[in-house]
């Protein structure tokens, strides 16, 4: 039996979520058709809108359903800067971090090389949290030429949280809209869209225990990106297509019972956590938590342990039966060094040496155990290995 | 034992990795990323390190149940296979990057990190055998389907990498047997072309590809005795005994075809003469290995077998070690030999070491 260390890719499926899927499924009715089937699914489709709504303080019509996190980051950085783009040609400058997400980072570099963006990147402290005054430095230089922000609430590697309130507060002096990929925080720390003063955040299902490829762009009422998808005008005419009712309410399920637990859950994984991390620091004596004094998600320890590589590790901890992560994989299946390493400072060395490992729901003390067991067995021959 | 097998995502490695699997031993798969750019897709006949490639490798480890791994080896085969590829050209040499990514990835890169995780063998689908003789010393042979036989490529090994390595399809009599088979275990790729080319030059043309790394450098074209007879924009790329596209507008006198003889870096020349001139005496080289256990006395000259292309014709030789370099004196013909090229010293089926040509002599002395 394998030791699931990797929540922050994947969680597993809750069983509110499940049901809820099962339950769907047995329906028939396009949500959009006028007949008695049709308004039965639609019901089930606007019930969900609202738990959704409600489970990240945002009003219903703000929840545009779609497929996952990657969908909603392109819609809002590529729909906000068509339109603000369209109102004012001027526009053009996009402000973003280098440790996005690869779904903010491409669709921003896309921009910059066919649409004619001009991208800037702000600095980010060596332990990851978001340099502020860089931050206001560019809102001032750029000001009202900036088209959109677009900064992650949680990064999905260190868990690092960002001050998005802080963030969208000093945009609002140039009334600059901000999007905020909230995928790894939504359900994993407190995030209330109404007060966060954001245009647009994604959220994703399969990050708080729905299935994979459910996801949401929340849209300010206020505002209206251009669409990626024309057709039926579904969604606020924002995604078209016919709506899957099914999946939207075994996401509305999954978030409602992961956010209605994350007080409790939150104190329980810091717990295991601070002991994961008391027993890999008596194993390798070097490791670098790397945003263990920012603040950051409960459930993610991100740490790189000099002198070894993170494939070996992953391969090593693999064959202990341990799942863990490390950066982004490419299509191939070839590991990186750590983009967002990086960006935060680190060498393309110490960026090659990290794993990430996430804490979830199914996750107990056995777990960590298990971990820090395989790892003690296997470090020493991490070191060794010959590197690639 | 606990076996590294190399998938490359082609139907041989696929199958011998089967085998082992079936030998008892722990096997885990893992595809090489080459490339610099893994995620491309296949463009030409081939292309290791393409996505699909990887997949393929992915759904036959899955299919066989064994862990798989994508291992990233794109800059040591940057630095000691592509890199060294263009640096023999340059120098006016013939290189063969498949061996050299044997000798220094496959066998040296890739087998160092196995024996630091833990492994003890490489298991590859390359077709040549590895045979006990008897006295604890293990030798490679030519593969029992001499039309696949891999054993020229695999010359580099040396006694050591020989304890390491594992060829399971060394003992079969076909290809078709390999396809065949691989169909019966459900093998998705059992139908999948052969790959064939060098991996990084996707669509054949070494000289066109060579054009992005080698500035142009225009020089002349002469015969034997220095009469120019046209002009090239790069001596980057030519071969010996290479015939087509050297765009000499005069025949020659006797109005049969001129082939390159000699490549001149250093005076941009590219040498053309007839076929005869191509006839080679004897070759040498600095840079030898052997194969498993040397021979007694190497200073004696001995009667051996020479191969000095992936895929040619065996012939018979002489060889000795004189002064620190390898030299093989032909006894039967071979034609058009580029320094660069490797040749492979057998005894019968056994391949006993391998030599660069450092230099070659031509049978016929006098310019023709």
């Amino acid at each position: 039996m394998s030791v699931f260390l990797d929540h922050a890719s994947t969680t597993a499926l809750r069983k509110t979520a499940k049901t809820a899927l099962n339950d769907a499924l047995e329906m028939l009715g396009n949500p959009s058709s006028v007949h008695s089937q049709g308004r039965t699914t639609r019901e089930l489709l606007e019930a969900s809108r609202d738990a959704l709504a409600q489970a990240c303080g945002a009003n219903r019509s703000e929840i545009i359903f779609n497929s996952g996190g990657t969908e909603g980051d392109n819609h809002a950085i590529k729909g906000i800067y068509w339109k603000q783009n369209q109102q004012d040609p001027t526009r053009r400058v996009i402000i973003t971090s280098p440790t996005e997400h690869h779904a903010v980072l491409d669709p921003v570099s896309w921009l910059a090389a066919n649409q004619g963006a001009e991208v800037h990147y702000v600095k980010l402290l060596r332990n990851g949290m978001l340099d502020f005054d860089d931050l206001e430095r560019l809102i001032d230089q750029h000001s009202s030429q900036i088209a959109l922000i677009s900064l992650m609430w949680v990064n999905n590697e260190t868990g690092v949280i960002t001050d998005i309130p802080r963030v969208t507060e000093l945009a609002s002096k140039h009334s600059i809209p901000v999007h905020s990929d909230a995928v790894a925080a939504f359900g994993h720390v407190p995030i209330n869209f109404a007060e966060s003063g954001l245009t647009a955040m994604s959220l994703s299902g399969h990050k708080v225990g729905a299935p994979i490829g459910v996801g949401a762009l929340v849209v300010a009422r206020s505002a209206k990106p251009a669409s990626l998808v024309h057709g039926g005008g579904q969604e606020r005419s924002l995604r078209s297509g016919t709506m899957n009712y099914s999946m939207a309410a075994s996401f509305a399920a999954a978030a409602g019972e992961a956010v209605a637990e994350l007080g409790k859950e939150m104190t329980r994984v810091a717990s295991l956590r601070q002991k994961l991390e008391q027993a890999v620091a008596q194993i390798v004596p070097d490791v670098i938590f790397t945003s263990a004094d920012a603040e950051r998600a409960s459930y993610n320890s991100h740490m790189i342990l000099p002198g070894t590589q993170s494939d070996a590790l992953l391969f090593l901890l693999d064959q202990q039966g341990v799942c863990v992560s490390a950066g982004s994989a490419c299509q191939a299946g070839v590991l990186g060094p750590s983009h967002v390493l990086i960006g935060m400072g680190y060498t393309q060395q110490e960026a090659s040496a990290c794993i990430r490992v996430t804490l979830g729901s199914t996750t107990d003390q056995s777990d960590i155990e298990a971990f820090t067991a395989a790892l003690a067995k296997i470090y020493p021959v991490a070191l060794q290995a010959t590197p690639a | 034992m606990r076996v590294l097998a190399a998938m490359s995502g082609g139907v041989d490695s696929a199958v011998a990795a089967a085998r082992a699997v079936e030998l008892g031993h722990e096997v885990i798969g893992v595809h090489l990323a080459l490339s610099r750019m893994p995620g491309t897709l296949r463009t030409g006949s081939r292309g290791c390190c393409t996505i699909e490639d990887s997949m393929d490798a992915q759904r036959a480890a899955n299919k066989l149940g064994i862990p798989f791994y994508v291992w990233d080896f794109s800059e040591r085969f940057k630095l000691d296979v592509v890199d060294d590829f263009i640096a023999e050209y340059q120098a006016g040499r013939t290189p063969n990057p498949c061996m050299r990514c044997n000798e220094r990835i496959k066998f040296a890169a890739l087998l160092e990190r196995g024996l630091s995780l833990g492994f003890d063998a490489v298991c590859t689908g390359h077709y040549a055998s590895i045979v006990d003789d008897g006295a604890g010393n293990l030798e490679l042979h030519r593969s029992l389907a001499m039309a696949k036989d891999q054993s020229y490529v695999l010359g580099v090994l040396n006694a050591k990498q020989l304890e390491h390595s594992m060829f399971p399809l060394g003992a079969t009599a076909s290809k078709d047997l390999i396809r065949q088979e691989a169909r019966d275990r459900g093998l998705s790729v059992a139908n999948k072309p052969d790959s064939y080319d060098i991996c990084f030059i996707p669509e054949g043309d070494t000289r066109d590809w060579l054009k992005d790394f080698v500035p142009t450098d225009p020089g002349k074209i002469v015969d034997t005795e220095g009469n120019e007879l046209g002009e090239h924009d790069g001596h980057v790329g030519f071969t010996i005994g290479q015939r087509k596209g050297l765009r000499i507008g005069k025949p020659a006198a006797d109005g049969k075809p001129r082939y390159v003889l000699e490549i001149r870096p250093k005076t941009k020349e590219v040498v053309v003469g007839p076929e005869a001139a191509l006839e080679i005496a004897e070759l040498s080289g600095a840079r030898y290995t052997w194969c498993g256990k040397a021979p007694e006395a190497p200073e004696q000259e001995f009667a051996c077998e020479v191969q000095v292309r992936a895929h040619g014709d065996t012939v018979k030789a002489l060889a000795a070690v004189v002064d620190g370099e390898l030299r093989i004196t032909l006894v039967e013909p071979l034609y058009g030999v580029a320094t660069g090229q490797t040749a492979v010293v057998y005894l019968g089926t056994r391949v006993l070491g391998q030599m660069t040509i450092d230099s070659t002599r031509s049978k016929v002395t006098s310019g023709v």
